[in-house]
């Protein structure tokens, strides 16, 4: 009995430790992915070689963690000391030096290192930041418009149904009592009918027509053909480049920025061609030679892969635009993702599973303010937002359960048209 | 009892019935369609189809090229700013250029300068738009042929200078106060014995120099500190507007009129000359007299002051007690006085010399320690080249930034020795009147695509670096004559050599560069004073005439001596006074339109139409329109200089106005007025664009507030009584004026809310904000055409009011003049009447207070500038800045001028932050708020709360507050306690605070301080408590009537 106590207490504090562990595990992991995201993600994948080496079992191959942290902050250091693992990781990587971290400390190295070990199974579903709430509730709301739509079919016929039972009632009731009925007329000349069907076609033409008119200039899906087969599935998807890598200017300014040329060359002079990839095909099904596109960069940055030069004849890619504002139109990149910590696939759509871009959103003003009128600031995250003190009393109060953009001022005109 | 009243014109100060009328069609809509509503259809029908044509075309394909190579300092979107320095004709002002995308798009002042502290002036702002001018020289010129390489152009020149075998070489300049450029001209001269450098300032202060070269021994011009001095005497000095270093002077003028609540005090300034200028606008007492007497009224004052001297007496009364008072208050305020001369006549410097030197104001007010470098020139030695350029004495001449072609007394006897140098070059930036005469042409950098430096005081550098490579293949002069004198270094590397090793390490020359400035000031000094050329100088003083006409020549706030009159935001911008744009006149008094028949009476204003007299000067005659300006001495003409320029100069320069240079006469130094000048009628009028009566406030004079000091001492709650009379009016039982009287819900402002407070004892009415404002928010140049039809466009204008007295047979007493300058922009009013008028919803209340404008739901139906009591919607009545999808569909309506900013090259001046408003909307002041937008995203970007004001953080300011060298505009938060909006409403200006026309309960977000002068004059509205009493009568009797019903 009392054996068998012990050991249940025993069982039970060993579940708890177990328990907390993971949990520390996991914010330490969450951090790590945090980290890893920002720092490495751009040429490193946990099981992928981009740029540089897969990250799994690094630990393993270092010897001296210690290493690990001096090289993560300045590895040209480490290798000048002649540490041999970092002298073969260096020759291994065509002599690219890795960018320094000097703000990284030990801990959250550790993280980092953490996140490697434990996370690299879960990575790939981590892969997908994209919150599937806009699309899950767009489909809900095409569902319940087709049940809205099939139960007025229903409806309408059965009205229809029960306007002629009457009918012919009345008519059996008339012959019955032996009251002269008359002529009959066929529906479609009954006026009733043409009646109810102009004030159809009116709405309906007036709607279709309002649609159109509306969807002037807007252009939803459009997919051009670029001068490079660029895929965001291959880099934002299958290799995991974080989207900020490329598009910096996303932090800090408003506008998002195709990356320069040179941005593209930080990987691709080590990458040089597309093989060991999934094959990628155009919308019309033919299959796209990964190897040649990435020469076609070479052409555009002036690069010569077999002599590792630039001739320094290099020219501007000249990419189509694909999402057009029109000019009355002020939009800021930093304002959504740096200051409203938005998801590109909040407006871009599933960016990652994408081969060359389209335009996911219909970029419309209605929807612009749909999503503003749904949205919740950074309210107590950001210290901007001090300055609204009643909001603030009111959430402490319960008066308020959250703050949307349009409640501090969102859906006002001038913060977009000025 | 005397009547004071306010007013803008004629018109308005007599406010008849025929003037209301005409005034009150803000739009001046002259609708000449003959079957206006059959027009309607038509277009109605053509624009749906011509709708429906363009939209069935297919969407144009655009593209995005990002960079091959990105410096990583640069992110498209995001602004870089550059600390560098305005120069132009000597002025140089620190500066800081905002580049956007590879584009300068707007100047700021540089705060770190403790000389301008981030103040600049109209044409400091209006800068950026003459680097995108199109009238710009493209590439080198020999002959007027175009040279295809720069080393092609120095061969030529080099065989030129080959040729002119032992006759002198002159550099001909403008005044150069920057270090490296002198010191590559030295080495130019080295290279060429017996080579002269000339310095040539069109607006000489030669008489200064040579009066301070006699008292002090030192050819300059010392430091004034306007701040320091408690009594200030300005005799024909324009120091707010023209004068030397206005932006400087300005910001030091204003910081002596500060009001503190508490203990009110502030200096005095007494004007006295011919001619009403922005400076004597602000005088607290003006006195004027003919610009002959300018010697004898400064020797009365010196007399006045102790001096021991016997002085011509002066015959008009007026005068002689304005020369008392002032010398009484400078008397009173000993060595804290200053007296300042405009004159560049040697005798009357000498003269108020001997006055300061009496006062003890060097060393005081005035320093010695430190020196301005802006004004050099020497007209005797300018003369002297002429005369040896006509003996054929000049082998070669080089000349740049000058035009003495066009601003040379004796433009012709220039054109004659011109004709005799064989190698003449110019560096101007474009064909002007001198270039097109010079063999070669070679323009310099515009200031922002240059190196270089300029030490407009001794000891205070300001450093000029590139923003922009240069648009055109044009080539510092300063590298040309590197060359030209056997050294190939580029003046962009001779320069950074020449500072690098001066600051040593590397890491002091970057920190030099990114500020812009680098000051190391000297300590005060009196300066040793010789009064030995004063004596003979004041014997020479006569009493000055006392009939005939006189004429005044000055120079414009806006334009100066003309180098940027091919600008149109300056060409646009009303002049300060007269509130005219786009031409020069002659302005006359009163009683010489009188004498001339000229009936200055209801229409005088309203009819754009004016009379045009005959001007003779010995054997000049010029035929110019007149403007009648009240405060002008009554004989005197004033006539602006910088106007009259030639067909190439630009499309906006050219034909305006005339040049009225030949009118300078010289006596050993440049004489800027005339005697004995002759006037007549003729019968031809000409239009002439002007500003004064437009927007008018259909007869309410609560627009604005002013008092003496003493009155203001003594009663200094008044403007709060009112306020209080207000809440007593309308909001008896809860006391909340603001949320009472209306029927509208209260806006609520849950986070900010933005506010702007003036300050018109600040304001000078330089309109260095109207131009900043242009300039930042995509303003429309409209043209005279349309000006002449009130279609300015303008977000912030300045009013100028004049106010006068009126005895009690109605007679006006125009002498005793105050003006005063109110900014008036969209007052962004909390319960705001525009609002509730549109139709269409086009203009709404934001939660931060802004009153917004959306110009793409806008229909055009002006109902609310109807409604608005400030007047301060503008309506584009044409596609002004190109933005329709149709391009060029105003050619030929429009003028020219115009057109030239619808340009590719001009529109790089766009700010990409602010729509460009296409055809068919209003438009107003916004607050800046992409600045509000932009000021807040930064605060969120680093987590935390927003800056505005407290502890001198700012993180938002509006363009008009940055621009103005006063700090007369104050903006911020008006729900953050500690901003300084906030503390100027709620705790250090309550007394002067006012609204204007708070009494309409709109509730402005823009208050005003009120202004103070101070003067023994009976300032302010004196009848007003009698208005105020009958007004509430009224609202008595409404209510009794009210409450029978």
């Amino acid at each position: 009995m009392n054996k068998k106590t012990s050991c249940f207490r025993k069982l039970f504090s060993a579940t708890i430790l177990l328990t907390f562990l993971t949990l520390s595990l996991g914010a330490n992991a969450q951090d790590g992915k945090a980290l890893f995201n920002q720092k490495c993600a751009s040429c490193h994948a946990i099981d992928k070689q981009l740029v540089g080496p897969a990250l799994k079992g690094v630990e393993d191959r270092w010897d001296d963690k210690k290493m690990i942290y001096e090289w993560v902050r300045n590895s040209a250091a480490v290798i000048k000391k002649g540490y041999p693992r970092a002298v073969t990781v260096y020759n291994e990587f065509n002599k690219i030096q890795m960018t320094a971290f000097p703000e990284l400390k030990d801990a959250d190295i550790d993280a980092i290192l953490t996140y490697i070990n434990e996370g690299g199974s879960k990575a790939a579903a981590a892969a997908t930041p994209a919150d599937g709430a806009t699309p899950a509730s767009q489909s809900s709301e095409s569902d319940s418009n087709l049940l809205y739509g099939i139960l007025t079919i229903i409806l309408a016929v059965i009205a229809l149904i029960l306007l002629q039972v009457n009918s012919n009632l009345r008519k059996m009731s008339d012959e019955a009592e032996g009251t002269s009925a008359a002529e009959p007329v066929p529906f479609y000349r009954n006026k009733v009918y043409i009646a109810v069907f102009a004030i159809l076609l009116f709405l309906g033409g007036g709607y279709m027509l309002f649609q159109g008119a509306q969807g002037l200039g807007r252009s939803q899906n459009y997919q051009p053909e670029q001068p490079i087969y660029y895929s965001h599935k291959v880099h934002a998807g299958i290799n995991q480049i974080n989207c900020l890598y490329c598009h910096g200017g996303a932090q800090e300014s408003k506008h998002a920025n195709i990356p320069s040329v040179n941005v593209c060359m930080n990987c691709h002079m080590g990458i040089n061609e597309y093989a060991k990839g999934p094959k990628i095909y155009r919308e019309d099904g033919t299959e796209v030679d990964g190897t040649a596109e990435i020469q076609k960069l070479y052409k555009f940055a002036g690069w010569n892969p077999t002599t590792k030069q630039y001739t320094g004849e290099g020219k501007p890619i000249e990419w189509i635009r694909i999402h057009n504002l029109p000019d009355h139109v002020y939009f800021n990149h930093a304002q959504h993702v740096n200051a409203g910590k938005q998801q590109c696939q909040t407006c871009h759509g599933e960016i990652q599973k994408m081969g060359e871009v389209y335009q996911y959103a219909d970029l419309s003003m209605g929807w612009c303010v749909n999503c503003h009128r749904e949205t919740k600031v950074q309210f107590t995250d950001n210290k901007f937002y001090s300055i609204y003190e009643k909001f603030h009393e009111d959430l402490k109060n319960k008066k308020m359960d959250s703050v949307t953009v349009e409640k501090i001022g969102g859906t006002e005109c001038q913060k977009c048209h000025y | 009892m005397k009547q004071k009243k306010y007013w803008q014109s004629f018109g308005e100060l007599k406010s008849s019935e025929n003037y209301q009328e005409r005034v009150q069609d803000e739009f001046n809509e002259l609708l000449d369609a003959t079957s206006p509503r059959r027009d309607f259809l038509k277009y109605l029908g053509f624009s749906t189809a011509a709708a429906a044509a363009a939209a069935s075309c297919e969407m144009p394909v655009k593209k995005s090229i990002p960079y091959l190579n990105k410096p990583d300092t640069i992110i498209p979107g995001v602004a870089n700013y550059y600390a560098t320095t305005y120069t132009l004709d000597g002025d140089a002002v620190p500066v800081v250029a905002k580049v956007r995308d590879g584009r300068p798009i707007k100047i700021e002042g540089n705060d770190l300068s403790s000389i301008t502290k981030g103040g600049t002036s109209a044409r400091v702002q209006a800068s950026v738009l003459g680097l995108y001018d199109t009238a710009r020289l493209r590439f080198p010129l020999a002959n007027g042929k175009e040279v295809s390489t720069f080393d092609a152009f120095d061969k030529m020149v080099a065989e030129g200078m080959s040729g002119i075998a032992g006759k002198q070489v002159v550099l001909l300049t403008e005044t150069i106060s920057s270090p490296t450029t002198k010191s590559v001209i030295a080495s130019f001269l080295a290279k060429y014995p017996g080579a002269r450098h000339i310095q040539y300032d069109a607006l000489s202060a030669s008489g200064l120099l040579n009066a301070n070269q006699a008292s002090f021994g030192k050819r300059a011009i010392p430091s004034y500190q306007f701040d320091k001095a408690k009594t200030i005497v300005g005799l024909e000095a324009d120091f707010l507007g023209t004068w030397l270093s206005p932006v400087e002077y300005a910001r030091q003028y204003a910081a002596g009129r500060k009001i503190d609540q508490k203990n009110p005090a502030m200096s005095k300034h007494i004007q006295f000359e011919g001619m009403l200028s922005l400076t004597g606008a602000n005088a607290d007492d003006r006195f004027v007299h003919r610009p002959s007497e300018a010697a004898a009224v400064a020797l009365n004052l010196y007399a006045a002051i102790g001096g021991s001297v016997s002085a011509p007496a002066l015959s008009d009364d007026r005068l002689k007690k304005g020369i008392k008072l002032a010398a009484d208050a400078l008397k009173a305020s000993g060595s804290a006085s200053l007296v300042v001369s405009g004159s560049n006549d040697v005798t009357v410097q000498l003269i108020v010399n001997a006055i300061n030197q009496q006062l003890g104001a060097y060393g005081n007010t005035i320093d010695w320690g430190t020196t301005l470098n802006t004004r050099q020139g020497d007209d005797a030695a300018m003369v002297q080249l002429v005369k040896d350029m006509n003996d054929g004495a000049v082998g070669a001449l080089l000349i740049h930034g000058v035009n003495p072609v066009y601003d040379y007394f004796d433009a012709k006897k220039f054109e004659s020795g011109l004709a005799k140098v064989a190698v003449s070059v110019s560096f101007n930036d474009r064909e002007d009147e001198t270039s097109v005469l010079c063999k070669f042409q070679i323009a310099d950098h515009h200031f922002l695509e240059s190196w270089g430096d300029a030490e407009m005081k001794s000891g205070y550098l300001s450093f000029i670096q590139p923003t922009i490579a240069p648009l055109f293949k044009t080539r510092a002069f300063q590298t040309s004559l590197l060359k030209w004198s056997g050294n190939d270094t580029s003046y962009g590397d001779y320069f950074k050599q020449y500072w690098s090793s001066k600051f040593g390490s590397q890491d002091a020359w970057d920190k030099a560069l990114r500020d812009g400035v680098v000051e190391t000031p000297a300590s005060t000094s009196a300066g040793s004073y010789s009064g030995s050329a004063f004596a003979s100088a004041a014997s020479t003083v006569t009493a000055g005439k006392n009939s005939g006409k006189e004429i005044v020549l000055y120079s414009k706030v806006a334009l100066g001596a003309g180098k940027e009159a091919n600008n149109p935001w300056l060409q646009e911008m009303p002049d300060p006074i007269t509130k005219a744009t786009w031409d020069n006149y002659a302005v006359i008094s009163f009683a010489t339109a009188k004498e001339l028949g000229i009936a200055v009476d209801d229409n005088y204003e309203v009819e754009v139409k004016k009379p045009v007299v005959k001007i003779t000067v010995g054997k000049n005659e010029l035929t110019l329109p007149v403007l009648v300006v009240p405060g002008m001495h009554k004989d005197v003409i004033a006539i602006a200089v910088g106007y009259g320029r030639s067909e190439k100069t630009g499309k906006a320069a050219a034909n305006v106005g005339q040049n009225v240079f030949n009118l300078v006469s010289f006596n050993n130094t440049f004489s800027y007025s005339v005697a004995n000048a002759a006037v007549e009628k003729t019968k031809e009028t000409f239009k002439l664009a002007y500003t004064q009566t437009h927007n008018q406030y259909e007869g309410r004079d609560e627009v604005i507030r002013e008092f003496a000091l003493n009155e203001f001492k003594k009663n200094p709650t008044i403007l709060k009584d009112k306020r209080d009379e207000l809440v007593e009016t309308f909001a008896k039982e809860t006391g909340d004026y603001r949320a009472e009287g209306t029927l509208y819900p209260n806006h609520p402002y849950p986070g900010a809310k933005w506010g702007m407070s003036i300050d018109l004892n600040s304001c000078i009415g330089c309109g260095a904000c109207t131009v900043a404002c242009t300039s930042e928010n995509n303003v429309a140049v409209v043209g005279k055409s349309e000006v002449l039809r009130s279609h300015e466009m303008h977000w912030l204008r300045i009013d100028r009011y004049y106010a006068t007295y009126r005895d009690e047979s109605g007679n006006d007493n125009l002498d005793d003049l105050n003006v005063v300058f109110m900014p008036m922009l969209c007052q962004h009013c909390d319960n705001a009447p525009c609002e509730n008028v549109c139709p269409v919803n086009a203009t709404n209340h934001s939660s931060e207070g802004l009153n917004q404008m959306t110009y793409n739901r806008c229909i055009g139906t002006r109902y609310c500038a109807n409604n608005c009591p400030y007047k301060v919607r503008r309506f584009n009545w044409a596609d002004y800045y190109g933005a329709d999808s149709f391009p060029d569909n105003q050619r030929g309506k429009l003028d020219d001028s115009v057109m030239m900013m619808n340009e590719d090259l001009t529109r790089m001046v766009l700010n990409p932050d602010v729509t460009v408003r296409s055809r068919g909307v209003i438009e107003k002041c916004s607050f800046c708020v992409q600045r509000l937008q932009e000021g807040k995203l930064k605060a969120k970007k680093e987590n935390r709360p927003l800056e505005t004001g407290a502890d001198g953080k700012w993180d938002i300011k509006t363009a008009c507050q940055q621009a103005c060298p006063t700090n007369a505009i104050v903006f911020g938060n008006v729900n953050d306690k500690n901003s300084p909006v906030s503390k100027i409403r709620n705790e250090e200006q309550t007394n002067r605070l006012f609204y204007s026309l708070e009494q309409l309960h709109v509730l402005p977000s823009v208050s005003y301080l009120a202004k103070i002068r101070n003067t023994d004059r009976q300032v302010g509205i004196v009848e007003e408590e009698h208005a105020a009493e009958a007004e509430h009568a009224e609202h008595k009797e409404e209510k009794k009537e009210a409450a029978a019903h």
